[in-house]
């Protein structure tokens, strides 16, 4: 594809006497605090019209703050400015101003509703703030069929978008996004500005080539879009100028002819990829307690796993690549589409036909990262949430005994300092570190052999995340075998003993002994597409 | 939240003493409106006649709110009990009476359909996974068709007279046997309810499916147990509102769903606030009964009586919200 030449010129007719254009967005020295963190620090960068700006930058790194200032939904601090076709808005903007400048957003959850039409859905905003006392459904279908023909997408208007495969629920969003943003344009003759958040992490390349053909119409008509995007791939195939963002502060600006690989990657990370060889390290040999084999998920392709006895084992990966699969797969809790697991070198039981009760009997616990929704009960006592596994323990002579559960609830607190320590209180009565730590203490109480977690830190402050390592450790010393999916570089690199990274549903590269710092993870998820393979042989998941 | 985590010792004490306001807090006015209609009418109202009458001839609708009660803990809606009362009594009426069936085989038969009903709802609820709501309405339909085709939509008379003798025939400090089934059945869903683990099991799973099915519950296996206990009990008030009418009456007993339904969330406000329990239902039962007979006495016309029942609910469960700070509702 020739995406430079593509969108060289933008529309003259839309700037009379223009000969050196305004760019359409022009963020400068954007700053913001929460609390004492600064999560931005004097941010600038311009998009020209006709323009694919990439923004990059790791977890945290402040992208989304920025996507939040830009949506009206953060104040920035005092001192930065933001200009749009060369007029300066006042700060911080409105939710929904974003609309009135020429701004749309297509997030990753793409924001459609499902059991509605691909034509209601597109037509949201015309039909629910026309002003007319009633819709006239012929014209509303013609400017659907209309919105998506200039897309060359063959949608039926009347299908739920539910039905729609998971590409064409994205193009969807991308043309409805467009359709906003030419509503505007209409309005004050200016180009507008589509910000795509992470859109193709869920998709399969074909998929992602017909995004990218979309992404080209929409700069051709003179508008412009931020794609923000973990794969460095990608945005170098798309993208016409970079901003790499890092710990909040711009860690470089490119053109995209003069950007690597490697550059992306130095700025992304924050020093340079080392290609030497991993050292093999003083890794403790322990014996397999469980060998995984063959498991696969939705995205995660076959994939071979070993656990060893007392191992704290990280999973890892950039978002998509299908490591976050790993707990839920193994537990029996998500369907496997296949794989075996051999306990201490027993038989291998099917992955496929494991429940979770099953796996609970064979000595796992799994603490899932949706913690209001899959881990714990937030209307219930922590009493209730933390013995919910073994409550038939407390049942004798007929009857439950409650005032044993909450004795033990007590002492269990106690160990795990969770505060306040009042088992009879319920759990949303606790702050989200000491709930995590409850749900924590719930499995640990029942020294299970295999401990599988997802996220076991998110939202959990930072005294909390110490205190849970802690514990974690403890546990694995004397013989628990930890599996932990987490997308914190950080964390892993403080409790794992190995670490496996994942790309595109695989496992590429494995990480141990001292290799397993924080700068090694990253630069490992970073990496490990690049040199192999182009975006075009990269295995990616066919739906 | 971690603000809120600093001050709950200071504010624990004050805290409780609203709590345990908020359980009594039914029973009160309760016990005040007897008070208001003792005032109003001395020798009529403040009886024991006459209290005697309400709690025998309110079982049924007691029975009836238990029922609904326990697919509500567990995340649905049996709409169907109505109807599954009328079923039951008509059923007794056809085999009883007109083909002189023994009434012990005709109690066990009904029983047995009250099982049937409750693993049909079963079946599409959780095997085909049509939401709860759309199934028992349709069955409410279904059944109340069915109990017109069999009794040629007329009220059937003469039920054997054991049946009429074991609901109000004998007394126990004056109080017909009817009331003390609703008790019993209170005793013994209390008893689960509050100490077994297939009471916390049935909590979880109404309240956190994910998480009672990540944590070993055979999620499935409880819901069906629990829309089957619902039509049997339903079924026994059924039985019950036969032996208490001496008569099956083919329509009436849909009357009491929506009493029932208002009963089970009034309940839910009080004893243990913020859950369905068996007590806090059958003093939600009584408290409504007690308006509705002291209004009629006082010749109130009759549709006060619904009134009555919707300001009841509204305004109860208002104020508990209010009372909780407007905090996320812990039911539904």
């Amino acid at each position: 594809m020739t995406a430079l030449s593509d969108h060289a010129l933008p529309d003259p007719t839309n700037h009379p006497g223009a000969p050196q254009a305004l760019p359409v967005l022009s963020v400068s020295n954007i700053s913001k605090t929460f609390g004492g963190a600064k999560a931005l620090q004097n941010v600038s960068f311009k998009v020209m019209p006709g323009e694919v700006h990439g923004l990059l930058g790791k977890n945290g790194s402040g992208k989304s703050t920025l996507v939040k200032i830009l949506a009206g939904f953060h104040a920035p601090d005092e001192g930065g400015t933001l200009e749009f076709n060369g007029e300066r808005v006042s700060l911080p903007l409105k939710p929904g101003d974003y609309r009135r400048l020429g701004m749309a957003f297509v997030h990753q959850n793409l924001g459609l509703i499902p059991s509605l039409t691909v034509m209601e859905n597109l037509r949201l905003v015309p039909l629910t703030a026309a002003k007319s006392a009633y819709i006239n459904w012929s014209a509303e279908e013609r400017a659907t069929r209309q919105a998506l023909a200039r897309f060359g997408l063959d949608i039926d208007p009347s299908e739920r978008v539910d039905r729609l495969t998971p590409v064409q629920r994205a193009l969807l969003a991308i043309v409805r996004a467009f359709e906003e943003i030419e509503a505007s344009r209409a309005v004050t003759g200016r180009p507008g500005l589509v910000l795509l958040d992470e859109p193709t992490p869920f998709l399969p390349a074909a998929g992602v080539a017909q995004l990218f053909d979309m992404v080209r119409s929409i700069t051709r008509s003179g508008s412009s879009v931020i794609f923000i995007s973990h794969d460095i791939d990608e945005v170098m195939e798309i993208t016409d100028s970079i901003t790499v963002l890092r710990d909040g502060v711009m860690a470089g600006e490119l053109k995209r002819a003069d950007a690597t690989h490697e550059t992306i990657v130095k700025m992304i990370v924050g020093r340079s990829l080392t290609k030497a060889e991993r050292p093999a390290g003083p890794a403790i040999s322990r014996p397999v307690y469980a060998r995984i084999s063959g498991l696969a998920g939705k995205m995660l392709q076959p994939s071979d796993i070993d656990v060893g006895k007392g191992e704290i084992l990280g999973l890892t990966g950039l978002i998509g690549s299908g490591y976050a699969e790993v707990p839920y797969l193994v537990f029996g809790a998500h369907p496997a589409r296949s794989g075996t697991i051999a306990i201490e070198g027993g038989n291998a039981f099917d992955q496929k036909t494991l429940s979770p009760k099953a796996a609970i009997d064979m000595g796992f616990a799994l603490l899932p990262g949706d913690r209001q929704g899959a881990s714990g009960v937030d209307s219930l006592p922590i009493v209730d949430n933390m013995f919910l596994p073994d409550v038939s323990r407390f049942f004798r002579g007929g009857f439950l005994r409650n005032g044993a559960m909450v004795r033990e609830a007590k002492s269990l607190g106690t160990t795990f300092e969770v505060r306040p320590n009042d088992p009879g209180l319920k759990l949303s009565a606790l702050s989200g570190g000491n709930a995590q730590k409850v749900l924590i203490a719930r499995w640990m109480n029942r020294s299970p052999s295999l401990l599988l977690l997802d996220e076991p830190t998110q939202g959990v402050d930072v005294g909390t995340r110490q205190q849970i390592f802690a514990a974690l450790r403890a546990a694995a010393a004397k013989g628990m075998s930890v599996i932990c999916a987490s997308s914190e570089a950080e964390q892993l690199a403080e409790i794992c003993d190995r670490v496996l990274v994942f790309s595109k549903g695989s496992i590429c590269t494995e990480i141990s002994g001292d290799a397993v710092t924080k700068d090694g993870i990253s630069e490992a998820c970073y990496a490990t597409a690049a040199p192999l393979s182009t975006p075009s042989q990269s295995s990616r998941v066919a739906s | 939240m971690t603000d809120a985590l600093s001050t709950p010792s200071a504010a624990k004490p004050a805290v409780n003493l609203t709590r345990q306001f908020e359980r009594i807090a039914l029973l009160l006015v309760w016990v005040v409106i007897i008070g208001l209609f003792s005032a109003a009418m001395p020798s009529a109202f403040f009886n024991w006649g006459n209290f005697s009458i309400m709690f025998a001839s309110y079982a049924p609708a007691a029975l009836l709110a238990l029922a609904i009660i326990i697919p509500l803990t567990a995340g649905d809606y049996d709409l169907s009990v109505g109807a599954t009362l009328t079923l039951s009594a008509s059923t007794i009426g056809v085999l009883n009476v007109w083909h002189q069936m023994p009434i012990g085989l005709v109690l066990c038969i009904v029983l047995a359909m009250g099982v049937l009903v409750g693993l049909f709802h079963a079946l599409f609820i959780i095997y085909f996974r049509v939401p709860s709501l759309v199934v028992t309405l349709g069955s409410t339909s279904l059944m109340s068709g069915a109990v017109q085709w069999m009794t040629n939509s007329s009220t059937i008379g003469g039920i054997d007279n054991n049946l009429i003798m074991a609901a109000v025939g004998y007394r126990l400090f004056c109080i017909p046997y009817a009331f003390y089934y609703a008790l019993a059945a209170a005793l013994i869903m209390w008893y689960i309810f509050d100490y077994t683990p297939l009471g916390r099991k049935l909590l979880f799973v109404g309240r956190g499916r994910e998480v009672a099915r990540l944590n070993g519950i055979a999620v499935n296996r409880v819901r069906v147990g629990a829309l089957v206990m619902s039509g049997v009990l339903a079924s026994a008030a059924g039985i019950l509102y036969a032996g208490v009418l001496g008569s099956a009456d083919p329509y009436s007993g849909l009357n009491f769903l929506l009493p029932a339904f208002a009963a089970a969330f009034l309940g839910a406000t009080t004893i243990q606030p913020g859950r369905f329990n068996p007590w806090g239902t059958l003093v939600a039962v009584y408290f409504l009964a007690t308006g509705i007979t002291g209004l009629s006495m006082l010749g109130i016309p009759l549709w006060v009586t619904n009134v009555f029942n919707g300001g009841a609910l509204i305004l109860a469960i208002t104020i508990s919200q209010i009372t909780r700070g407007r905090e996320a509702s812990d039911l539904g």
